[in-house]
């Protein structure tokens, strides 16, 4: 029942992320680049007040999905090793926080790009 | 060409912008909006589903960032098969804001740009739009972290 209740709670906030992102798209026409980064300043700085943290925490997936929980594990990741290490800390905490990310896209975009066809897009 | 987009036989960026939005397809939306929530609600269920599966080895934060990885790699393959521009097409933003999305704006170009080269092709392509997130995320990161540091947090 517990795991059932965040499935629902990741569909709905993680939907309600998207929804959010739809509606700017629908009034300002921003391309997908800065649809992105938008999204990802947004986590960053909600997760600079700490506030991002509780909703990874209220919905799991829901929020950490979302490019916006990539700025946030940034900034968590870049704040917690501030805390520990000073500045050397600031700079290696964040980008060591999406290590993981970062290099699946890379590596997987590397052999994709290798190994796939690039196809015509039909329009 | 059509007579309504130039003034004087001048195309100037901003009437050439109205008259792109003029011309670009009215879809509904509430239809799209319909559906980037339930691509963008599904897609967070799957990612749900993989931290409860990694919870069972690892810790709740392991299995987060492991559950983000798995996601990134089904949309690279997804997005090599072309499945996931055609779920892009009717999803919006349900298919671009989950880290599927990032994955695959990493994917797409590489893919595309191959016949330029592994080097200037592939790994410069790749960046199209990873580049500006990555750059924008990590200088945020950094000036939050710092100023966290400077006034105590």
């Amino acid at each position: 029942m517990e795991v059932f209740l965040m499935f629902v709670k990741a569909f709905v906030v993680g939907g309600a992320i998207c929804l959010i992102g739809q509606i700017i798209i629908n009034y300002t026409h921003l391309t997908n680049g800065k649809i992105l980064v938008l999204f990802l300043i947004a986590g960053a700085v909600l997760e600079g007040f700490g506030l991002y943290s509780k909703l990874i925490e209220f919905a799991g997936a829901g929020a950490s999905i979302p490019i916006s929980g990539f700025g946030s594990a940034l900034v968590k990741g870049a704040v917690k090793a501030a805390k520990a290490e000073g500045i050397y800390g600031a700079l290696k905490g964040g980008l060591a926080a999406c290590a993981t990310g970062i290099s699946v896209a890379i590596v997987s975009g590397y052999l994709v790009a290798v190994i796939f066809k690039p196809r015509t897009k039909k329009k | 060409m059509d007579k309504s987009i130039t003034e004087n036989n001048v195309i100037s960026k901003d009437n050439y912008k109205s008259y792109v939005f003029e011309k670009m397809p009215k879809s509904s939306h509430w239809k799209n909006m319909f559906w980037a929530f339930l691509i963008g609600g599904v897609i967070c269920v799957i990612g749900q589903a993989f931290i409860e599966l990694y919870k069972l080895w690892f810790s709740i934060e392991d299995a987060a960032v492991l559950a983000s990885g798995t996601m990134v790699l089904i949309a690279a393959i997804l997005t090599g098969l072309g499945v996931y521009d055609n779920i892009g097409r009717f999803a919006g933003a349900g298919s671009t804001i989950p880290i599927t999305g990032f994955s695959n704006a990493v994917v797409s170009p590489a893919l595309e740009f191959r016949a330029e080269g592994y080097i200037y092709g592939v790994g410069a392509k790749m960046f199209l739009v990873a580049g500006p997130v990555i750059v924008n995320g990590v200088t945020i990161s950094v000036i939050i972290a710092l100023l966290t540091l400077a006034f105590g947090g």
